[in-house]
């Protein structure tokens, strides 16, 4: 009789408690569902913020000029020489388009401010297509040029006309100016080639991702050179060959370790080792990718091991029971059906290497650089560095420029995470 | 001679051994009773052949790459006027950096004087006579290994063995360079943080209260030695990561228990991708983010409740570096989570427990030591981190906990010191070098302690 009333009193407690311990535990499903979403809306604000601030990079103002290719500016002396041409002031051939369009601007202060709507670039500009043409000088030509930034940025939108004059760089007369100029409809938005193919310069209109490219390229081909083979060379030996011995637990710890040291860490390495001690060149994209390399070994090495773990031991068996070396049986079944695992780690690791930037600012790949690397040995930047580096610029047409840059360099992350992917989708199977 | 005609000389070389080893080897064993006779298949008597003539000439190679300019630079530097020669060591080496410049035909000051351009052609024609011989050993030795091999080829020759052992040797070659590494990691950094404790004690460098390595520049300043002492920055990295994982741990945890224990495979298919995403992305654009939107929006909202935040204040750049670990965490408590038996959840939900008290009283209690040591490894992630702080927190060492203030890293600080031109040898440079070893150091040590943590848990239900 006891025992039927502590029963029930035990039921009665647990009911009563059943109210609480359901809000609570939808409490608790609803904590975690915020988590997650917390995390997905960290990932959309900053692509979001990214993209936004960015597309309108791969747009640039440009201003339709008439100009006169005078031979008394261009080549006083008549004779066409290359040299003397490239040598001469092709700014007064902007500048005097400009003021045949704004015939009204007379002032010296004015017509300085009035001129600052071009960019420096228009020189370059006229400066190649003469070249290209020597039988333009003498005649007159309606050219697209490139607008100076703080038009591009009025074009754009990203100025407060509200403001007062004095807290902006644009002044009333110049917005006038370029009012003007888009009534007649000399002011277009062209795609910004330039942005892909010129290397670093203190002018945003000018500057451009492709120097940093094309570092980035040659040391992603030296670290894929070198990583790939070592990487596959290192975990075939640890998986198929290596005795069970302190010598190879030594390597396997160390390998495990290097996997999580601080990459700058791999840049004081390159600096004291690549640099100081062996004298390579700095800011070379050959070092950076010495570094990556290192910096990438533990990775693919890992990522291989598992691949080569996963081939089935019967398909070993058979090979040596066939009569195969062990070498034979490795090289000729064993890889061959693990290489698609070790391909998808090296993309990875690769595509981590891409981003890497605190490693290569040891070794001297911050410089201010505008040529075009032409090989591995000269001088260069890298995407994510060039990223570091414009986002330390003033200018406002910088932090367009810095967003795009970054939309690059995660498209390139996107298509090489894609083709990992991708790979183990295609050529993954199940034993 | 040209180094890639040198390379390409090599390799038809090399190619050529194969094919005449392996035509050699066809051609003896059709004397003694046809190729049934050869104890290896003819293709690796070529790679023996291959071997033989490309090897030696690869391992000289490799030797002068490492050598021959030091060996030039010191005839070079033998053959300077004896006062350019007593030069220090500082000076010395900028001027074999003008002789180099030189003999690359680049624009140097006119001012330099003559002994530079004479330096610079005797640099060339060393260089130039170094590489003649190069290229004159290589194939040298490219024709005797042939030729010895050419000699030792028989058919009882065991090649196929000889091959695959110098394959395997190569392979083992291969899989020690991550000790090599370590190896020169520890020396580099050691090294150098041992000159720098030579001038600063080392109970200064860790006890000190003052960093300020800028005030070192000049060096006939009285107490030019500039204030080592790397307390501040131990503090800065140490709030900086506090943050992070204040943020990063929780968030980690409950997405990795949500998706892991509540959500439908779907949403799992879709969430996970996603939240990963975040650990794809470049620590530059977590840096870029965290300069550009959250510092002004942190300092925008402090002033609307009438508080002062910097505008590179920890608070700042430790929110981003937390967003940057949340996918670590939740993957490796994922991972734990998954790994914890199904039997324990069936016996809780068994008796009677709701779903949450389940996971709260059962599942992460077992799984408490994976997700330590996970919490572990995050944070040795969040101090090693560099391009965050290096774009959104401060340069100047101060000594605070207040999270709104701006505090420096050690990293911040190793960039700083040596980005740009300094010379090698002032203590402003080995400092970095100082910091980098206690980086090292502290990363290795929490990284081991949470493999052993993480290895106990996983060995406890497997």
């Amino acid at each position: 009789m006891n025992g039927a009333a502590s029963q029930e009193q035990v039921l009665e407690r647990v009911r009563a408690s059943l109210g609480r311990r359901y809000r609570q535990e939808r409490r608790f499903r609803l904590y975690g569902l915020a988590s997650a979403l917390l995390g997905l809306m960290f990932v959309g604000l900053i692509f979001g913020t990214i993209i936004s601030n960015g597309y309108t990079a791969f747009w640039q103002t440009q201003v339709l000029i008439d100009v006169y290719f005078d031979p008394a500016v261009i080549d006083p002396g008549g004779g066409r020489d290359p040299l003397e041409l490239a040598r001469a002031d092709y700014n007064r051939l902007a500048r005097a388009a400009l003021t045949e369009l704004f015939p009204d601007v007379r002032a010296r202060r004015d017509r300085r401010s009035l001129n600052r709507l071009l960019s420096s670039g228009a020189a370059y500009q006229l400066r190649d297509m003469v070249l290209a043409e020597p039988e333009l000088i003498g005649k007159h030509r309606a050219v697209w040029v490139p607008a100076d930034d703080e038009v591009d940025m009025v074009v754009k939108g990203y100025i407060d006309r509200s403001l007062p004059e004095k807290s902006r760089r644009v002044k009333d007369r110049q917005l006038a100016w370029i009012d003007r100029l888009a009534d007649a409809g000399r002011l277009e938005r062209h795609f910004n080639a330039a942005f892909f193919e010129s290397g670093d310069s203190r002018e945003p209109e000018l500057a451009g991702i492709g120097g940093a490219a094309l570092g980035s390229f040659y040391m992603l081909l030296v670290t894929l050179v070198l990583s790939f083979p070592l990487g596959v060379a290192a975990a075939v030996y640890l998986e198929e060959f290596a005795p069970r011995n302190r010598w190879v637990d030594l390597i396997e710890v160390n390998i495990n370790n290097l996997a999580a040291v601080p990459s700058i860490v791999f840049g004081l390495l390159g600096l004291a080792v690549f640099i100081n001690f062996l004298g390579m060149p700095r800011s070379a994209p050959v070092v950076g990718g010495l570094v990556l390399t290192l910096m990438t070994l533990p990775t693919i090495i890992i990522a291989s091991r598992a691949a080569l773990k996963s081939v089935p031991p019967s398909v070993r068996e058979a090979a040596l029971g066939v009569g195969a070396s062990q070498m034979q049986m490795v090289l000729h079944h064993v890889v061959p059906l693990a290489l698609p695992g070790m391909l998808t780690g090296t993309i990875i690791g690769m595509a981590r290497a891409l981003g890497e930037s605190a490693p290569l600012l040891m070794i001297g790949m911050v410089a201010f650089i505008v040529e075009l690397p032409g090989s591995p040995f000269e001088p260069a930047t890298a995407l994510p560095v060039q990223i570091y580096l414009w986002a330390d610029s003033p200018e406002r047409a910088f932090v367009e420029r810095t967003s795009a840059a970054i939309i690059v360099l995660l498209a390139f992350l996107l298509l090489m995470n894609g083709a990992a992917i991708w790979l183990r989708k295609r050529f993954e199977r199940r034993w | 001679m040209q180094f890639e005609t040198l390379l390409l000389i090599l390799v038809a070389m090399t190619v050529a051994s194969f094919v005449l080893g392996r035509q050699r080897a066809v051609a003896v064993a059709g004397r003694c009773g046809g190729i049934r006779a050869l104890h290896s298949l003819p293709k690796y008597y070529g790679y023996y052949a291959a071997i033989c003539c490309a090897l030696p000439g690869l391992a000289l190679l490799l030797l002068w790459l490492g050598l021959a300019d030091r060996v030039v630079v010191e005839r070079v530097v033998d053959s300077l006027p004896a006062e350019l020669r007593e030069l220090p060591e500082a000076q010395r080496s900028l001027l074999v950096n003008d002789i180099k410049n030189i003999a690359a035909g680049q624009f140097v000051d006119p001012g330099k004087r003559e002994e530079l351009a004479v330096a610079a052609e005797l640099y060339l024609s060393l260089k130039d006579s170094s590489r003649r011989i190069l290229s004159g050993l290589i194939v040298l030795l490219g024709f005797v290994g042939f030729g010895w091999s050419w000699l030792r080829l028989r058919p009882e020759l065991r090649a196929r063995n000889r091959v695959e052992s110098v394959a395997r040797i190569g392979l083992a070659l291969a899989s020690t360079l991550a000790i090599f590494t370590t190896i020169g990691i520890v020396a580099s950094v050691l090294f150098e943080a041992l000159r720098f404790f030579d001038r600063i004690p080392v109970s200064e460098f860790l006890f000190g209260l003052t960093w300020s390595p800028q005030t070192a520049l000049r060096a006939d300043q009285v107490g030019s030695s500039g204030a080592f002492g790397a307390v501040p920055l131990f503090a800065g990295t140490a709030l900086i990561s506090l943050i992070a994982m204040t943020v990063a741990l929780p968030i980690g945890l409950m997405t990795a228990i949500y998706l892991s224990e509540y959500a439908s495979r779907r949403v799992r298919a879709w969430v996970k991708p996603a939240l990963e995403v975040l650990a794809g992305v470049p620590t530059v654009v977590y840096g870029y983010f965290a300069a550009l939107t959250v510092a002004p929006l942190l300092r925008g909202f402090g002033q609307s409740l009438g508080l002062d935040v910097a505008s590179e204040s920890a608070l700042g750049a430790g929110l981003v570096m937390g967003i940057m670990i949340i996918p670590f965490v939740s993957s490796l408590s994922d991972d734990v989570i998954n790994a914890v038996p199904q039997a324990m959840r069936d016996g809780s939900l068994g008796l009677g427990a709701t779903h949450s008290e389940t996971i709260k009283r059962v599942v992460i209690p077992a799984a408490l030591p994976g997700i330590v040591g996970g919490a572990l490894l995050a944070v040795s992630r969040a101090i090693g981190e560099t391009m965050i702080v290096v774009m959104a927190a401060g340069l100047a060492a101060n000594l605070t906990v207040n999270p709104l203030e701006a505090v420096t890293t050690v990293t911040v600080q190793i960039v700083t010191l040596l980005v740009g031109d300094q010379e090698f040898d002032s203590a402003k440079t080995l400092a970095a070098f100082a910091l980098g070893l206690v980086l090292f150091v502290v990363t290795l040590l929490l990284n081991i302690i949470a493999l052993q943590v993480v290895r106990r848990y996983r060995e406890q239900y497997e």
